[in-house]
């Protein structure tokens, strides 16, 4: 248990660095954009006279010089108090935590979906090595990678929610809720169907790559061959001996792939029209919101973090020979 | 089709009913056939959620589009009467024109039980839209206090002559009344009831979902007693566009607005069993495509260049391919649905190459040795499909008269802040909304010595004493027909000078089920009440 807290610990203080040079980065780049809430917002309302822009900075506290939108901006990522979000006129935790949810179902839901399919497909297809059916998997799997998740997604619509009509066309839940929990639950488990397959077979192809060149290299290897030797069960030796240590990358994999799925959900969120945080973030850059900016960097860091502890803990029990990370960074 | 395509209320008129402009794409919906039905939920596709929905401090489409049912203005714009009364039943301006009388509905109540009173309109007119809403302060900066001599009169009292016409026109979009109990002695900005309505509207608000919908409700106590026929609408937040296409296919989506449905999809949409394309009911907003220019370089300050760039360019190729033929020429910054402002007579310009080409040789700018005169920057404005594709049109057009034009783009906030605070620009593509009155955003455009930082608005450094003249007596000229005569005046001086381009104008498309009825028959119909709205077996 010391150790796993140890290990947490680090990961937070390695987050510091980070977040700050992120978040730094994202100030620049914005100010270099031009333009602040005030200008976001009369684009879409339109009209005013001299006086109104001024009088809407002054309230929304953009009036003052750059060093001091900064400093603030830093002293709401150190605090943690994000304060108001001036483009949901709500406060940035309120805004956040109501698309946290969305996201991290959709996002856990479509991870778990690749890396299942994709890894028991990888290990049929080195099963399979050279056969037709290894290069449908593999061929199949990139074409799927390659192919834009959008486009995916807007065939997946015409073709399931329009012309079947078995999904609904987008939505995270009816807007008539279930009166029943479980009504409830198979109602968004529902509505989540074609997101998640979506989004789940566009990152299945690194899964069937990495597992299928790992179960191949683990074939070959010394211990698989001993295992044969001694007469092991076929079944025994491709879940044990061949399976388990190809596993490995995979597991790494899934942990860098969890601040993609956020970033890649955005476009997904769009066409499915499911409320997440991927699209608050592209509203919160675009209206120039830096509070919820801050707030969703933030929570997307700690998200990453999350799931990446997760990683380390999962591959110590995979892999005995990893007792703490300075090992597995090696053998990694 | 861009003739026929006619946006003029007259045009509407002519052909009897909004219905025939209509059925442009569409087969012939069932109009009349069968008496109005109550019931049934309206489902209709929404692309955003404005931050404030209180129409009273943000006159703008995105918030009308919902707000417009539960909260109402003084009177709606009307294809036979031109203004229908809503909240007001009468109105009178005085000869000088500095006071304006209103009479209200009686027997009219708030959706939550409290009497609706002329204490409402004052307090909406003197705390709100004057100092508060984008247009108001601009329409009503004169407005000195608004007396209420009983429940039913509010007078306005204007410490300048305010012509009784802008008020008039004023009313569909900038008189939303809001009561004055839920608003009175807080902050009116940061008012909860700004997102949880309360109006006198056909409908009363519901609830919003962030990201997912709005849900609006029937009011059984409407002063219209026969009225609404819905029971219910909800607005479902859609923002990928080909979503609101298959919703519409699969009924999911029953009305879809504001051309949320692209125009390259219109076609295949009409073809659809049950779908059908309706191009009316937006004449009351009516946009247009503009080349903004930036009088402050040297080169684009000389009017001989403004009229070769106007020569090289041709409204009808705009037209026919970026808007597919849903949009008309125009001819200067009045649109031609503006029946009671437009005139034709001003200077016209035609397509003509050669003659642009020896206006800039006589200007004193000859082809260099590469071809090319000089270099210009354009930002097109990020919002439309078609205003950044009529950018990419004027780069080509340009290049043919040997005139070098280099894209630059932004995302709105960049846009905004760049043309209209840091004028770093030579060229822009703009898409002004011309709201019902040449005073309320268009003479803004073309007035001289703005301060920089005031969007949709003269940040051109065009600053002509004669056009600011006619601008400012027009703003206190109290007849009517003199009024005219003096916008008249404006948009000839306008097509003269050419401080800016008006090249095409364009109003909305609105898709829908064949089962809805009575759309697009206002002229603001989208972002109008929808109390008639209904829903056949």
């Amino acid at each position: 248990m010391g150790r796993t807290w140890t290990l947490i610990r680090r990961r937070l203080l390695q987050a510091i660095p980070v977040i700050l040079i992120v978040s730094i980065g994202i100030f620049g780049l914005l100010e270099l954009a031009g333009g602040d809430a005030v200008d976001a917002y009369l684009a879409v309302t339109g009209g005013g006279d001299p006086a109104f822009a001024e009088r809407l900075r002054q309230q929304w506290g953009l009036d003052a010089g750059l060093w001091v939108r900064f400093l603030a901006y830093v002293e709401s990522l150190v605090t943690l108090d994000f304060g108001w979000s001036v483009v949901m006129s709500k406060p940035v935790s309120v805004a956040i935590l109501e698309r946290l949810p969305n996201t991290a179902l959709m996002m856990g839901a479509a991870i778990a979906f690749s890396a299942c399919l994709g890894t028991l497909l990888g290990g049929i297809a080195a099963l399979r090595k050279g056969t037709a059916a290894d290069a449908g998997i593999t061929v199949g799997a990139l074409v799927l990678n390659a192919m834009p998740s959008f486009w995916i997604g807007l065939i997946a619509i015409v073709v399931f929610a329009v012309k079947l009509a078995w999904f609904p066309l987008g939505g995270i839940a009816s807007f008539d809720r279930p009166d029943l929990a479980i009504g409830r639950v198979l109602d968004v488990a529902w509505h989540l169907v074609l997101p998640v397959t979506v989004l789940g077979l566009a990152y299945m192809a690194l899964y069937v790559r990495l597992m299928r060149s790992a179960m191949i290299e683990t074939a070959a290897s010394d211990w698989v061959r001993a295992a044969r030797a001694r007469g092991l069960p076929r079944l025994r030796i491709v879940r044990r001996h061949m399976a388990r240590p190809a596993l490995l990358p995979v597991v790494t994999m899934l942990g860098l792939q969890a601040g993609n799925l956020l970033g890649g959900s955005v476009v997904v969120e769009t066409v499915f029209a499911i409320p997440g945080l991927g699209s608050l973030a592209y509203d919160a850059v675009s209206q120039r919101d830096l509070p919820l900016i801050a707030g969703i960097l933030l929570v997307g860091t700690l998200m990453v973090i999350v799931v990446n502890l997760l990683v380390d803990i999962t591959y110590a029990r995979l892999d005995p020979r990893v007792t703490d990370d300075r090992v597995r960074a090696g053998g990694a | 089709m861009a003739t026929e395509f006619s946006l003029s209320r007259r045009h509407l008129l002519l052909s009897g009913t909004a219905i025939t402009a209509a059925t442009l794409l569409g087969r012939q919906r069932l109009a009349g056939a069968q008496p109005a039905r109550d019931g049934g939920t309206l489902i209709a596709a929404a692309d955003t959620e404005p931050r404030n929905l209180n129409p009273a401090i943000v006159a703008s489409n995105g918030v009308f589009y919902v707000a417009s049912k539960v909260i109402e203005p003084l009177a709606e714009m009307d294809y036979e009467t031109g203004l229908r009364p809503l909240l007001a039943i009468d109105w009178q301006g005085s000869d000088d024109g500095l006071t304006f009388t209103v009479q209200l509905r009686p027997n009219v109540t708030w959706h939550d039980g409290t009497p609706f009173t002329s204490a409402d309109v004052a307090f909406s007119a003197m705390e709100v839209w004057k100092p508060l809403q984008n247009l108001g302060r601009v329409v009503f900066r004169n407005l000195e206090s608004v007396d209420t001599p009983d429940d039913g009169t509010a007078v306005f009292n204007f410490s300048e002559p305010t012509p009784p016409q802008l008020i008039e026109n004023a009313m569909p979009a900038l008189t939303s009344v809001i009561p004055k109990h839920l608003y009175e002695g807080t902050d009116i900005a940061e008012n909860p009831h700004n997102q949880d309505l309360v109006g006198t509207g056909p409908f009363r608000f519901g609830e919003h979902r962030p990201g997912e919908f709005y849900r609006l409700h029937r009011n059984e106590d409407y002063w219209a007693e026969t009225l609404p026929y819905l029971d219910e609408i909800v607005f479902r937040v859609f923002p990928d566009r080909g979503a609101i296409a298959a919703g519409l296919e699969t009924g999911d989506i029953q009305v879809s607005a504001f051309s949320a449905v692209p125009l390259v999809e219109l076609e295949r949409m009409a073809a659809i069993d049950g779908v059908s394309v309706i191009p009316g009911g937006y004449e009351g907003i009516t946009y247009q495509i503009t080349l903004e220019i930036n009088h402050r370089r040297p080169e684009l300050a000389d009017p001989r260049v403004r009229q070769a760039i106007r020569q090289a360019l041709d409204p009808s190729f705009i037209v026919d391919t970026v808007f597919l033929g849903y949009a008309t020429a125009a001819t200067g910054p009045v649109p031609q649905t503006a029946t009671d402002f437009y005139t034709d007579d001003v200077q016209m310009y035609e397509t003509d190459t050669d003659a642009a080409e020896a206006l800039l040789d006589e200007a004193g700018y000859p082809r260099g040795d590469d071809g090319n005169r000089f270099s210009l920057r354009l930002r097109p404005a990020p919002w439309f499909a078609q205003t950044r594709a009529t950018g990419d049109y004027v780069r080509q057009a340009l290049r043919g008269i040997g005139i070098d034009v280099e894209i630059v783009s932004a995302d709105p906030a960049g846009h905004i802040n760049a043309v209209y605070t840091e004028h770093d620009f030579d060229l822009a593509v703009g898409s002004p909304v011309y709201r019902n009155d040449p005073a309320i955003s268009t003479t803004i455009l073309f007035q001289g010595g703005l301060p920089a930082g005031v969007p949709f608005a003269n940040q051109y450094g065009y600053d002509n004493p004669q056009m600011n003249e006619i601008i400012s007596s027009a703003s206190e000229t109290i007849d009517t027909a003199e009024r005219v005569g003096l916008y008249n005046d404006f948009q000839r001086l306008a097509s003269e000078d050419l401080p800016i381009i008006n090249l095409v104008e364009f109003t909305f498309i609105t898709v829908a089920r064949d089962d809805v009825q009575n759309i697009a028959n206002n002229p603001r119909w989208a972002t109008s009440s929808w109390a008639d709205t209904w829903i056949s077996d």
